[in-house]
């Protein structure tokens, strides 16, 4: 009874602080020329005022928090493809002024005299993301088969924080230490073993390493969660019918969760494809058609990178890395939809 | 497969060994609470606190709005709210979103900046950058952990009488906690390293931002600064910066460990 007495009471004098506010802001309008504080009070008072009259039930809550959920919600769907439509839009500028062909197939990027080829940073980006893959998914399956089935609970522990730590590690760290040891060690040891005597070090090769370390844990914990999901009862019927350990491995287990290897190979394809500053700071920044593999060279993200300073100074060169930031996306978004199908189907034709 | 562990843990160590030992000599104290005014770019003298600073200012807004965006994301994609078909979509948009390169988030908000007329960057764009980088990944450790919320707990909350709003915000939040603590810790690890996305959007300074549209600099973007520059002195402040950022994300993962284990102990299993 009292506590609903005081309500009443606070509602009484909330209505007289809004009808305050109120001759607040008119105040502040019409003799101090403030018109923000006016504005500013002209809200308080609607807000007290609305909170007089409506009556604050539960049932107002849920629906209040319900719609601005939704509203967040699609907000963010909405900015998903704001992103895709500006990016196209900001590119249209470079693909009216050369044709889209000449773009993707033309190998001379010289944006102080208007070329905008893009062939070379394209084959180099592919190089170096074939590289890094072919390094770092035997790497990455093996040491995540290790965890999930041979290690003893204890290494387990002990190796789990090391991903995850390395997972977070940022990319300019990446870069820095890739620097210090990756380029020196490329020119004076495995560019001459390779015959390859003029390498600076900073080239295809060295990017493919660290980057091949950089997705390392991506596929390691997106690997451990489709073997952990694996049912036991299947991996005790392999062992049971008189399958080695290994054999149990290779038969069952990969293949119960290749769906969740393959996408997960996507997805560190895509990390690598995309990742900018770390490959920036040691491919050498070259927009050439490489020689060798110990030579300079560009990917596409790193490009974005190394040529934006000069935005101010050529307009079209905005409307350029637009368009290449578009390819990166679209690439993206395709092998995300492909992770997901691969993902889908597989669940579809496998049930256990 | 033993050798292989040994090549992930390895690196792992490389790492922290390699930017250590070449950052600790570097790191003094003046260096630590002085800004970069002057001559820290040309030679001895000078600190990168303006830095520090930069980084906090653009990390913290951006992981806090990142959060309230990512939790109503997530609780709203509970099938009390949406039906699955419609919440697997958006699952599979923020998959996508959270794969885009976060150079691509820097090149949207060029894109902004060049509609809005405002080239040159500043705090404000990197922090809508980080922002949209961090939503994903959130999102996903929050939703991840939603899921793991039994129905029963749900169903009795239903069963006293609570609305939905109240079920998911009192009863579902509080019981996926240890996922919400782990996901803005990942966010803001993320967010405080990521050079790509606020090397186009926040342009440099060598002073305290004092208004939300000036110019910053933060510790990624000034280790690629120092980098570049051809002096071996200067560049061994690379090292410094970067052996700070190291244990910026060191520390965060340790108080994730921490925080998770501490508000498990209160959930419903």
């Amino acid at each position: 009874m009292s506590r609903i007495k005081r309500i009443d009471v606070l509602k009484n004098k909330l209505l007289l602080v809004s009808i305050v506010s109120l001759i607040f802001s008119f105040i502040f309008l019409f003799i101090f020329k403030f018109f923000f504080l006016f504005v500013g009070f002209l809200v308080l008072f609607i807000i007290l005022l609305l909170y007089n009259f409506i009556k604050v039930t539960r049932k107002l809550y849920d629906v209040v928090g319900t719609r601005l959920m939704l509203f967040i919600i699609i907000s963010v769907i909405f900015i998903f493809f704001l992103l895709l439509a500006s990016l196209i839009q900001g590119s249209f500028r470079i693909i009216g002024e050369e044709s889209l062909s000449e773009l993707v197939f033309s190998s001379t990027w010289k944006p102080f005299s208007g070329e905008f080829g893009l062939f070379a940073v394209i084959v180099d980006t592919l190089i170096v993301t074939a590289i890094s893959m072919l390094i770092a998914v035997p790497i990455s399956l093996l040491s995540a088969i290790y965890i999930a089935e041979y290690a003893p609970k204890k290494f387990r522990n002990i190796v789990r924080p090391f991903i995850d730590v390395l997972a977070g590690v940022p990319s300019v760290v990446f870069g820095l230490c890739a620097l210090l040891i990756f380029v020196p060690v490329v020119r004076d040891t495995i560019a001459p073993f390779f015959g390859n005597k003029i390498s600076s070090g900073f080239s295809l090769f060295t990017a493919s390493l660290i980057l091949s370390i950089m997705v390392f844990p991506i596929i390691i914990s997106l690997c451990l969660e489709s073997f952990n999901s694996v049912p036991l009862a299947l991996k005790e019927a392999s062992l049971s019918v008189g399958a080695t350990k290994w054999e149990t491995v290779k038969k069952v287990i990969f293949r119960a969760s290749g769906p969740g290897i393959l996408s997960a190979i996507f997805l560190g394809f895509g990390r690598a494809f995309g990742e900018t500053i770390a490959v920036a700071m040691v491919i050498g920044n070259q927009e050439l058609i490489p020689k060798s593999l110990f030579g300079p060279g560009q990917t596409l993200a790193s490009l974005i990178a190394s040529t934006y300073t000069e935005v101010s100074s050529i307009p079209i060169l905005a409307s350029a890395l637009i368009f290449v930031a578009l390819i990166l996306f679209i690439v993206v978004l395709i092998f995300n939809l492909l992770g997901y199908f691969v993902l889908r189907r597989a669940s579809k034709r496998w049930k256990y | 497969m033993l050798a292989s562990v040994f090549i992930v843990m390895g690196s792992l160590i490389l790492i922290v060994a390699v930017i250590t030992l070449n950052g600790v000599p570097s790191l003094s104290l003046e260096i630590l609470t002085q800004t970069s005014e002057g001559g820290f770019y040309l030679g001895p003298g000078g600190g990168f606190l303006n830095a520090i600073i930069g980084s906090l200012l653009l990390a913290l807004p951006a992981t806090g709005l990142a959060f309230l965006f990512s939790i109503a994301i997530a609780l709203y994609l509970q099938k009390d709210f949406l039906h699955p078909s419609f919440a697997n979509f958006i699952r599979l948009c923020l998959d996508i979103l959270w794969g885009v390169p976060s150079i691509v988030y820097g090149v949207f908000c060029l894109t902004i900046m060049i509609a809005v007329g405002m080239i040159g960057g500043s705090l404000l764009f990197g922090i809508i950058a980080l922002t949209l980088l961090e939503i994903p990944i959130i999102t996903r450790s929050i939703d991840e952990s939603i899921k793991m919320v039994p129905t029963g707990l749900k169903e009795s909350a239903y069963s006293l009488g609570s609305t939905k709003f109240e079920t998911a915000v009192k009863v579902v939040r509080r019981q996926a906690m240890p996922g919400i603590i782990a996901g803005v810790l990942l966010g803001f690890g993320r967010g405080i390293g990521d050079a790509a996305s606020i090397l186009l959007t926040v342009g440099d300074s060598n002073y305290f931002p004092s208004s939300i549209t000036d110019q910053t600099a933060a510790l990624p973007t000034m280790i690629l600064n120092l980098v570049s520059m051809p002096d071996q002195v200067v560049q061994n402040k690379a090292y410094a910066v970067a052996f700070i950022l190291l244990v910026i994300v060191l520390l965060i993962s340790i108080i994730t460990r921490y925080l998770t284990k501490k508000s498990s102990k209160h959930i419903i299993k």
